[in-house]
């Protein structure tokens, strides 16, 4: 088992009232809910895997593959469907050539929507990991997408 | 430390930041601020006074509710009143250190308004201009003037004296102020508070728990988000004063993972708390004992229905069971468990801390006091909103959200999420309180208002929600798992030109089964936004079925794009921006789109709106 993992786990108590909390904080760490920490749960906290995949699958929170560097949550909810949210998503799925729910091949990028951001007073908005970006058009969606680019380009010469 | 002495050390504090010499810079830094850029401005802020060696102080607070204006900056200096700077940029956060700062001109061409005693001329007083005059600030009366990250700030105005009141009380008799007070719980469906808690009360059981749900699934509501990162404190007294009430030794708060910001702020305040003596054992020195832990919502809405939370909370997947036995009976780990939204929690401490007479000022009969709403869609004014519950829907749209934007034309307003209903302009004039919207189809809900102008098109917001239903559906009940996957099914055809002359009755029909059949809230009010448009819109339906168009001109299997030859300048930004290469024409003439090519994404017409307007979208049939 990871040390990671091994260090996650040692925060909690076992008790099961845990496994939620334990599982986001895997994923807020390893981005994802892996093969191995769902076995190495199971055992922690003697509960059968399968009960794990059941809670785990029921939360649109937990993802069993891992996200990009940049993972994007374009809203859906009512009031950015309203001012066009739909059109977003398809926007960004276009640029980005890859649907919602994927990520893009040199794991760069991924994209999910989400329910509501609560910025709905400035719909449509997305969630750039922990950043929200409003008032969105579809030229925006070019732009931010090459200021990701051009950011990206940046930390990694450094 | 006593409490007295904590009311006046924290007052002194407060009152020498405010009423010192050192000018203070309050920026609005809520969600809605940051997506705009608030933090760049305090950057700015901090930055440009660094330069002049800390001539002002800069602070983060929560929002005032003017979003759409955001970012919001409020400047307060010693004998004026407090100014609000809306729009901020850098450049104007530069200038007004210059000019206003370190100058004495508060440059009125870019304040929107004023609050305090004195008056500058050609700066309105903020709760006078139109957005803010109808309204009542009482949940919201922080927001935006203290520092949710201070506790001794909202202590100086008052916090926790409502929870020092209750605890010198007894129990029975916190129950009868709220009672008095008539507050209903503002979590959707309007349940006397007092009587919530007189049920768990009534259980002989030694063991109980309180529950804030700051869930808030309701897509296009953000007032507890907003509240939560503004002014934490205010819906952590009101839980101390309803565990201390129910006898609850144990608390959650159920808060979704999708509030960062709020969760942060929430943590912060609640270490505040034990460590000013809120929170822990013997609370404030009468013996009382009270923990709070905060529980991350793992994005399901039905987490929000309480025996679903429940679920949750214990580590299970959120499933909603039969009730009775209701949670106030049979609650968390099958101990009675009160369950009180945030704003409702936020209430309880303003009528603890100023006496339920000055709550019922406003409001109705049957509802009283003031309400948060969450105003958005294609109004003018976006932003959180209080008003007194009986304000009527016309009042709100009109006056505080300024009308259509774009001079659109009102289609609709969606009250109470997918629980709720779209009501038309013939219900502009109705109420909003638990018992008119309730008559009028539609239900109060947590308090989103989503208005709609003509290119909203209400077979789609059906399908939308239908769409949404079905994604949160939970599963249990066939009715809520499958009919609503039917209902969904008949809709998409519908908006896809594929409706049939029978769709309508069916829908009717499966509503009816699914209402009937299901046996949590979610699946029992999902046909409603389906529902209230085919009662109001119902020859949108015909024509979408009958003509196959669509008069909103939204659905995309019924439109096309095409350029208006008059209008078309051959500026070639439709050409090279069309990502499937639909458009042909050369410059300076006229351009036209394949209408077989085009993928109907919209780029064309954004580009070209505004400047010259030539591309439109037409009916296909
Ligand atoms: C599907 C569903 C979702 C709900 N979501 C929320 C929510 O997000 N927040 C909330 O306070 N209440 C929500 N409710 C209502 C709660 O179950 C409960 O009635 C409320 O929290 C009680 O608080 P109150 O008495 O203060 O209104 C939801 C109900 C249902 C059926
Ligand atoms: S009505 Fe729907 S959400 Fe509610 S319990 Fe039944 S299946 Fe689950
Ligand atoms: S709507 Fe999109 S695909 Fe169609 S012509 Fe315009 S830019 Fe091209
Ligand atoms: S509807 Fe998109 S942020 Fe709320």
């Amino acid at each position: 088992m990871s040390k990671i993992l091994n260090k996650i786990l040692s925060k909690y108590s076992g008790d099961k009232s845990d496994l939620i909390p334990i599982l986001q904080d895997i994923q807020s760490n390893l981005g994802y809910l892996s093969e191995e920490a769902i076995i190495a749960v199971s055992k922690f906290a003697g509960i059968p895997e399968s009960e794990i995949y059941g809670v785990a699958t029921f939360y649109t929170q937990f993802r069993f593959t891992p996200v990009g560097k940049k993972h994007v949550m374009v809203c859906k909810g009512t009031a950015c469907h309203v001012k066009g949210a739909p059109q977003i998503i398809e926007g960004i799925e276009r640029h980005l050539d890859i649907k919602e729910g994927e990520v893009t091949f040199d794991m760069e990028y991924s994209l999910e929507s989400v329910g509501c951001l609560g910025c709905c007073a400035l719909a449509p908005c997305a969630m750039v990991n922990e950043d929200v970006e409003s008032n969105l058009t579809l030229k925006d969606v070019k732009k931010i997408f090459s200021r990701m680019k051009r950011e990206s380009k940046n930390n990694d010469c450094n | 430390m006593n409490f007295n002495q904590l009311v006046t050390e924290s007052v002194e504090e407060y009152n020498a930041l405010f009423e010192g010499d050192t000018p203070i810079i309050l920026v609005g830094s809520a969600t809605c601020g940051k997506s705009a850029g608030a933090q760049e401005i305090s950057i700015t802020f901090k930055a440009e006074l660094e330069k002049q060696g800390e001539i002002a102080k800069v602070i983060d607070v929560g929002c005032i509710g003017l979003c759409y204006l955001e970012p919001v900056v409020t400047v307060i200096k010693k004998g004026m009143p407090a100014i609000f700077y809306d729009e901020v940029t850098p450049k104007l956060a530069k200038k007004i250190v210059k000019t206003y700062i370190m100058g004495n001109d508060p440059m009125p061409e870019h304040a929107l308004g004023s609050f305090g005693e004195k008056q500058i001329e050609g700066i309105p007083e903020l709760f006078n201009i139109p957005v803010m005059k109808p309204q009542v600030r009482r949940i919201l009366r922080n927001c935006g003037f203290i520092d949710p990250e201070n506790i001794k700030h909202y202590i100086a105005v008052g916090g926790y004296t409502g929870l020092n009141r209750a605890l010198q009380i007894e129990p029975g008799e916190v129950i009868e102020k709220i009672k008095l007070s008539g507050l209903r719980g503002r979590g959707g469906a309007g349940f006397p508070t007092w009587m919530k808690w007189q049920f768990c009360i009534d259980s002989d059981e030694d063991e109980k728990y309180l529950i804030c749900n700051a869930d808030e699934g309701d897509p296009g509501a953000f007032m507890n988000r907003s509240l939560l990162e503004s002014d934490p404190h205010s819906v952590l007294e009101g839980i101390v004063i309803a565990a201390y009430t129910i006898g609850a030794k144990e608390g959650y708060i159920y808060c979704r993972a999708e509030y960062p910001l709020a969760l942060d702020r929430l943590k912060h305040a609640i270490s505040e708390m034990r460590e000013q003596g809120f929170l822990g054992e013997d609370i404030l020195g009468t013996g009382f004992n009270f923990n709070i832990k905060i529980k991350e919502g793992a994005g399901a809405f039905v987490c929000g229905e309480e025996t679903a939370l429940i679920a949750s909370i214990e580590g299970k997947r959120g499933m909603p069971r039969t009730r009775p036995p209701f949670p106030t009976t049979y609650g968390l780990w099958g101990k009675p468990t009160v369950i009180n939204n945030v704003e409702t929690m936020a209430s309880v401490s303003l009528i603890m801390q100023g006496g339920h007479n000055q709550f019922i000022k406003y409001g109705t009969e049957e509802s009283k006091g003031t309400k948060t709403f969450s105003l958005v869609g294609n109004v003018r004014n976006t932003g959180l909103i209080e008003v007194p519950l009986g304000t009527t829907l016309r009042q709100v749209i009109d006056e505080i959200g300024g009308g259509i934007i774009n001079n659109g034309k009102f289609k609709a307003v969606q009250i109470g999420g997918p629980s709720g209903g779209c009501l038309p302009e013939s219900f502009l004039d109705t109420k909003i309180d638990y018992d008119s919207l309730t008559m009028a189809g539609a239900i109060m809900g947590s308090g989103g208002l989503v208005v709609m102008d003509q290119t909203s098109c209400m077979v789609d917001v059906a399908r939308y929600f239908l769409e949404f239903i079905q994604n949160e559906s939970c599963g249990k009940c066939v009715p809520c798992r499958l009919g609503t996957k039917q209902m969904l099914d008949i809709l998409t055809d519908i908006t896809q030109g594929k409706g049939k002359s029978e769709d309508m009755d069916l829908l009717l029909e499966l509503a009816e089964g699914i209402k009937d059949g299901s046996l949590c809230g979610l699946g029992q009010t999902s046909p409603n936004p389906v529902l209230t448009t085919i009662k109001f819109f119902k020859e949108e339906y015909d024509t979408h079925i009958n003509e196959k168009k669509c008069p909103a001109l939204l659905c995309k299997e019924l439109i096309d794009y095409q350029v208006i030859v008059e209008k078309c300048e051959g500026c070639m930004l439709c050409l090279k921006s069309c990502p499937v290469g639909a458009v042909s024409g050369i410059k300076k003439e006229l351009h036209s789109i394949d209408k077989e090519k085009c993928i109907k994404c919209g780029t064309c017409i954004e580009l070209c709106s505004g400047k010259y307007n030539a591309i439109e979208r037409v009916s296909k049939y």
